[in-house]
């Protein structure tokens, strides 16, 4: 009998420490089993960021580091250079992204780095306990916003992938979500095609997938999955945003 | 990455080489002599006075297969260091005040994250954006830590370019033998200024470093992090780079001195104004007066021993300094108690002259 589903060979057998029905765990086995697929273990260095994934050495099987809030694509763009035969990828939040590290990412976007970047949008900043963050949803109730996103005062939500697709440099963006088998699968087919850009020396590739975090968004998981379909997808469209070698 | 052997052109034709000393600028002395001691990693941020540095750097990485990146700011200059150096690479990032500032972050993740790295300061008036004049006002900035969290940084003082050669060439060495990051606190006079120095060759040599990030092939991965969140885990890790220090303070402190011996007065001055003091203490000696001049090289360990041998109640010390009054408190603590300690200096960015330190010596000496 063919064994179709195993325990991914880069991951190690540790109980993730994430909260039940969070997104983070899928997202690791996803990039561990893109890793395993293309048999480059040996050669990849991850960048953890601040944040809920800030372990993620705890669970990877292969070289890591972690990066002060918001640095990891700068931190990339010098491992890539020094080492350019090494598969360097960062795993970012939205809170290390798309506020703190706003620059960082998008002058590495903008330089072309050969890196894969992976962005996780939970519309919240999980770690310190659910504050606003730059994708959080209009009338969103966070910590931080209380009585719920205020267009007028703090802006909409920030549409990083729309963003990195402008750039000319940029080699694939695209957004993807985990709110569903569908989803998964698709999430697990962009971040091969990340990697395999990269392998290609193709250039900079960024997905951003939208996670679930149930804990601070206050739902039960099953209530969220519907919450990133009905709400969350609809402001942060889904799909392939740009994508300068057009396969699949 | 293989050292240059050629390493008389350091990437230029010079057309005349006097008694084998060459004639550069300090900026570009720094960059060189970094370049000889194998950095292959460069990237930085332009800001007056120490432009010459990324300048260089920018045409001749390429030529030694070294890297140079100008950074979208100081904060993603310094954390690409932190990625170069964690890959084993030796690499460095230059600035001055204001960007040495937004740097701070990334020296305190180097220190916990223990990565080899030199940072240079030319540093300029401050607070704020200050002016482009020479100063020593990040003094307790440098020696103190400057960031977050219990570190410190090995610190050296170069007062000529052929120090900045000499001092660029052991920061490489002295990071990497004890994994710290390691400045070069210049400032603008000596960044800017040309005059001639010995190239002498690296003698050093780059360690094997099992510990840096390379893929993880025929080995356990590595990991390189500064989160220690495991019950008194922090406190371990803090010892141990406390134990380090103790070890910097032990063997690699530095220092120079001149007519000590039997001095009345003791100056005590470190970078450009000991230069500045040193012409006008050699004066006053040759009329006669007992001044002497202690020249701290290191920074962070400071030479504290150095100063309490020559502490006395017969002997008063007067430090020097292009700021406020900032190493007249190490002074202090070294000498604690057993002289009186007095300081004389200008902030802002402003010079003090020879004259002006014989005014103050030949006043004290005569009061």
């Amino acid at each position: 009998m063919n064994k179709v589903f195993e325990w991914p060979q880069h991951l190690k057998k540790k109980p993730f420490r994430f909260c039940p029905g969070c997104g983070h765990s899928i997202v690791h086995r996803l990039i561990a089993e893109a890793i395993e697929k293309f048999s480059i273990r040996d050669n990849v260095i991850g960048i953890a960021p601040v944040g809920c994934a800030v372990f993620a050495y705890d669970y990877f099987d292969f070289d890591m580091i972690e990066a002060a809030h918001g640095r990891p694509p700068a931190i990339a763009t010098a491992m890539k250079r020094v080492l350019p035969d090494r598969i360097v990828f960062s795993y970012q939040g939205d809170g290390d992204l798309a506020a703190i590290g706003t620059a960082e990412i998008i002058h590495a976007a903008n330089r072309g780095e050969n890196i894969t970047v992976f962005f996780i949008n939970n519309a919240t900043y999980g770690m310190t306990g659910g504050q606003m963050a730059p994708t959080t949803l209009i009338n969103q109730k966070t910590t931080t916003s209380p009585q719920g996103r205020e267009l007028s005062k703090t802006g909409a939500p920030m549409k990083v992938c729309e963003m990195i697709a402008t750039i000319e440099s940029v080699s694939l963006a695209v957004r993807v979500s985990t709110d569903s088998i569908k989803g998964v699968t698709s999430t697990k087919n962009m971040i091969e095609r990340a990697f395999k850009y990269q392998i290609e020396g193709k250039g900079f590739a960024f997905v951003e997938i939208l996670s679930p975090c149930p804990t601070d968004w206050g739902l039960a998981p099953d209530e969220a999955l519907k919450w990133m379909r009905n709400e969350m997808a609809s402001v942060f469209k889904l799909g392939v945003l740009k994508d300068k070698w057009k396969t699949g | 990455m293989e050292l240059l052997k050629k390493y008389d052109l350091l990437g230029y034709h010079f057309t005349a080489v006097k008694n084998k000393k060459i004639l550069m600028k300090g900026n570009e002395a720094i960059s060189a002599a970094a370049v000889e001691a194998g950095c292959r990693f460069y990237a930085g941020y332009p800001i007056t006075p120490q432009n010459e540095i990324p300048e260089y750097m920018s045409w001749r990485m390429p030529e030694v297969n070294g890297v140079f990146i100008q950074a979208e700011s100081e904060t993603a200059a310094i954390n690409m260091v932190y990625g170069a150096a964690a890959c084993g690479a030796r690499a460095m990032t230059s600035s001055s005040s204001p960007g040495i500032s937004l740097k701070q972050e990334g020296l305190s993740f180097l220190a916990g994250a223990e990565l080899p790295s030199v940072i240079v300061n030319m540093q300029r008036g401050g607070p704020g954006l200050g002016n482009i004049s020479a100063s020593q006002a990040d003094y307790f900035q440098s020696v103190k830590g400057g960031g977050h969290g219990d570190y410190k940084l090995l610190v050296y003082a170069p007062y000529n370019v052929q120090e900045l050669w000499d001092l660029t060439m052991l920061a490489f060495d002295k990071a990497d033998e004890y994994r710290i990051p390691v400045m070069i606190l210049g400032d603008a006079i000596i960044g800017q200024m040309m005059e001639p120095f010995n190239p002498t060759p690296y003698k050093g040599s780059i360690p094997e470093k099992p510990w840096a990030l390379t893929g993880c092939k025929d080995r356990e991965p590595n990991v390189i992090k500064t989160l220690f969140l495991g019950e008194g885990e922090l406190e371990q890790r803090n010892y141990m780079l406390q134990r380090k220090y103790e070890k910097l303070k032990e063997h690699e402190v530095r220092s120079d001195s001149f007519g000590t011996d039997d001095a009345e007065l003791i100056v005590v001055a470190f970078g450009i104004a000991a230069r500045i003091a040193f012409s006008a203490i050699k004066k006053l000696r040759s009329e006669g007066l007992k001044v002497g001049l202690l020249r701290p090289i290191t920074l962070f360990p400071f030479p504290e021993k150095q100063l309490q041998v020559l502490a006395g109640p017969d002997r008063r010390f007067l430090t020097i300094e292009l700021n406020a009054g900032q190493m007249v408190e190490d002074v202090k603590l070294a000498v604690n108690g057993k002289s009186e300690v007095l300081f004389y200096g200008k902030p802002g960015g402003s010079i003090i002259t020879p004259e002006e330190v014989q005014e103050k010596i030949t006043t004290l000496l005569s009061g």
